[in-house]
């Protein structure tokens, strides 16, 4: 086992190696000079321009701006942002753990929505509760983001005046304001995945429930909830446990629309001025970072998968 | 006579699908003393399984079932699975859970019907493994069932099902995806247990040479019936029914070495297109006009009944 981690965490690292070239390479094809946008003022000064050009190794090729990046990226350093003349790595750790936040919570009530839905449904197989959570469910992925939560700001923040409309409060600062601020942007990320979640835990769970061990089950005398929620769903949560950490992934991606119409200063928002803003460094930094936490929770999938699968953790 | 563990009264079962109603089992009746080995014997389809499953309440919900089941002379569905009744089933590769340990799966019933504390489930789980004659059991106990052989697999299942002393026992073709090796084996260890604990067997089986000297009855069943039903040594020394004679030709001879291995002709009916008298008929050697109706399960000596118009069977035999 400790041989297939080392193995498998081997095979991240080309992974990685790969993905930098890619950001390093669509950097490139941005339209834009940065020497002109940090010039501001004297951008009419060659001079000025040579100068900035060489401070930032513009003016060197492009494979060695690329190894020179990737050094210091190693070494945890990431640049200075061209606007906010902030370390970058400063500005991803000041917002990363509201995104972290955001994704977490967002994940958890997927889980607490998704999951017990997908057995619901798969237990009354055909039947009304089935029927309805599948609409439940249909409804929920094809809900735009933007639009549930606009509706939802309306709704319970205008209307019914019980959470802030938008803002946040950080976690360690008062957790209380934080789960105020958070739980109504993280329901609407979590929406579509909670959906996508029960899809998968009925398919397991019909999966499971039609298997030779569940009748077993049955034959011993066990009663119908233990059979359903010990016998069939620890098997069925096998693959969804590994589809939920990769969905968690895709939370990332979700959260950046979110974060904008709840005004909430995390990733999505960092990312989106510092892509108009040309602050490249900053762009470079976030892409690189969600892709290591991408790669990371596709491992941790595979190795949550490993230890809730007793047929692989012996092999 | 004792009150029977098990009495079937014209059980019948059948399914409703998309072609349409498949009779699978039709008036179906017998007993099963208590202590005492029942085998029920059949080609493949014959409804079998779909007898046991019956039996013990676990039929899927789109089956209709008709006929009584008593179980000590009582509504089967009384009776508590696992506890009075349990099931070995046929395929010892996907029965157990593969998610929890062998002793796990054994010790839970224990926990469920004698309740006993996890620990001591365990041990007891543990003890019953080894009287599988499972070697090593304590070791095993903590494996998984993809660590197991299909015959070790079905000891468990095995253990698991006489864990908690059962009165009945329905053994579904036990021993079917094993080697031939395990399946004797497998055979002499419920033999074994069965004498140990008094627990009463069904025994489903293809295969007649298996219950030739371990069962006390023999019921018979063509296309859902029993055809003929006898104390085991009177049905192999005299069989009253021509499918029962055909089965015996085509089982491999024990005796003699004559290793004769005859089949019968034509194929099982289709469970949704039943010949409307007699089901054997298009593949009887005896059929006559009369058997365009269904023969009734008539006894024809003490004890032993057949569904033929022709039996006793040793007149035409003679002739
Ligand atoms: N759930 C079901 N729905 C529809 N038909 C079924 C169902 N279960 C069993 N049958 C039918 O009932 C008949 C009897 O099946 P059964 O499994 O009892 O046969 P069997 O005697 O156990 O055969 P085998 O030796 O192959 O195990 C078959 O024709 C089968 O197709
Ligand atoms: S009733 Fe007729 S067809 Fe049926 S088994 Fe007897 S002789 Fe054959
Ligand atoms: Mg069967």
């Amino acid at each position: 086992m400790a041989v297939w981690l080392l193995r498998r965490i081997g095979q991240i690292i080309p992974t990685l190696l790969i993905l930098s070239v890619l950001i390093f390479a669509l950097q490139q094809l941005m339209p834009g000079d940065p020497a002109l946008i940090l010039a501001g003022e004297e951008r009419g000064d060659p001079q000025v321009l040579a100068q900035i050009r060489a401070e930032l190794f513009l003016d060197r090729p492009l494979p060695e701006q690329y190894v020179r990046w990737l050094w210091r990226a190693l070494q945890g350093d990431l640049g200075f942002s061209w606007r906010i003349r902030e370390p970058v790595a400063v500005l991803i750790l000041q917002k990363l753990p509201v995104t972290l936040q955001l994704g977490g919570m967002a994940f958890v009530i997927a889980c607490c929505i998704g999951v017990p839905l997908g057995v619901l449904s798969a237990v009354y197989k055909g039947r009304w509760p089935d029927v309805l959570v599948n609409a439940v469910a249909l409804a929920g992925i094809s809900t735009p983001n933007f639009w549930l939560g606009i509706m939802l700001i309306l709704l319970v923040s205008v209307n019914l005046g019980w959470l802030p409309p938008s803002g946040y409060v950080p976690l360690f600062e008062d957790p209380w304001q934080s789960l105020k601020t958070t739980i109504m942007p993280a329901f609407v990320l979590g929406n579509a995945i909670s959906a996508v979640l029960m899809r998968h835990t009925r398919a397991a769970m019909l999966n499971a429930l039609s298997q030779d061990y569940v009748r077993t089950a049955r034959a011993k005398g066990l009663g119908e909830r233990v059979v359903v929620l010990k016998h069939a769903l620890r098997n069925a949560l096998v693959p969804v446990v590994t589809l939920g950490a990769i969905e968690l992934g895709r939370l990332l991606a979700g959260a950046v629309l979110t974060e904008q119409i709840f005004t909430i200063p995390g990733f999505g928002k960092l990312i989106v001025d510092a892509v108009f803003n040309r602050d490249y460094p900053v762009v470079q930094g976030v892409v690189m970072v969600v892709a290591v936490i991408t790669v990371l929770l596709a491992l941790l999938a595979d190795v949550i998968y490993l230890l809730v699968n007793p047929r692989l953790r012996h092999a | 006579m004792s009150t029977p563990v098990l009495e079937l009264d014209s059980l019948s079962v059948g399914f409703a699908t998309d072609r349409g109603l498949v009779r699978a089992v039709e008036a179906v009746s017998f007993r099963v003393a208590p202590g005492e080995m029942l085998a029920v014997v059949g080609e493949s389809g014959c409804g079998k399984s779909v007898t046991a499953l019956a039996v013990m309440g676990l039929l899927p919900g789109s089956a209709q079932v008709g006929g009584r089941i008593l179980f000590d002379g009582r509504d089967a569905r009384e009776a508590q699975r696992g506890r009075d009744l349990a099931m070995v089933f046929q395929e010892p590769m996907t029965s157990l859970n593969p998610a929890f340990t062998a002793g796990e799966q054994v010790a839970e019933a224990l926990r469920k019907h004698r309740g006993l504390a996890p620990r001591a489930a365990f041990d007891a789980a543990v003890e019953m493994l080894s009287r599988a004659h499972i070697p090593d059991a304590a070791r095993r106990a903590r494996q998984y069932p993809h660590q197991l052989s299909g015959g070790m697999r079905q000891r468990v299942m095995i253990a698991m099902a006489l864990a908690c002393r059962p009165r009945l026992l329905l053994c579904d073709e036990p021993t079917t995806a094993l080697d031939v090796t395990v399946q004797a084996q497998i055979m002499a260890l419920l033999d074994e247990l069965r004498r140990e604990t008094g627990t009463a067997v069904v025994l489903i089986t293809h295969d007649l040479g298996v219950v030739a000297d371990r069962a006390d009855q023999v019921a018979v069943m063509y296309a859902g019936r029993v055809v003929e039903a006898a104390p085991a040594a009177q049905l192999f020394a005299t069989p009253q029914h021509p499918y029962t004679v055909g089965l015996l030709g085509a089982a491999p001879r024990l005796v003699g070495g004559g290793g004769r291995l005859a089949s019968i002709e034509g194929t099982v009916p289709d469970p949704l297109n039943l010949p409307p008298g007699c089901r054997f008929a298009p593949r009887c050697p005896f059929a006559v006009a009369r058997c365009n109706e269904a023969p009734p399960l008539a006894e024809v000596s003490p004890g032993h009944s057949a569904a033929c118009w022709r039996a006793p069977l040793d007149q035409v035999l003679a002739a």
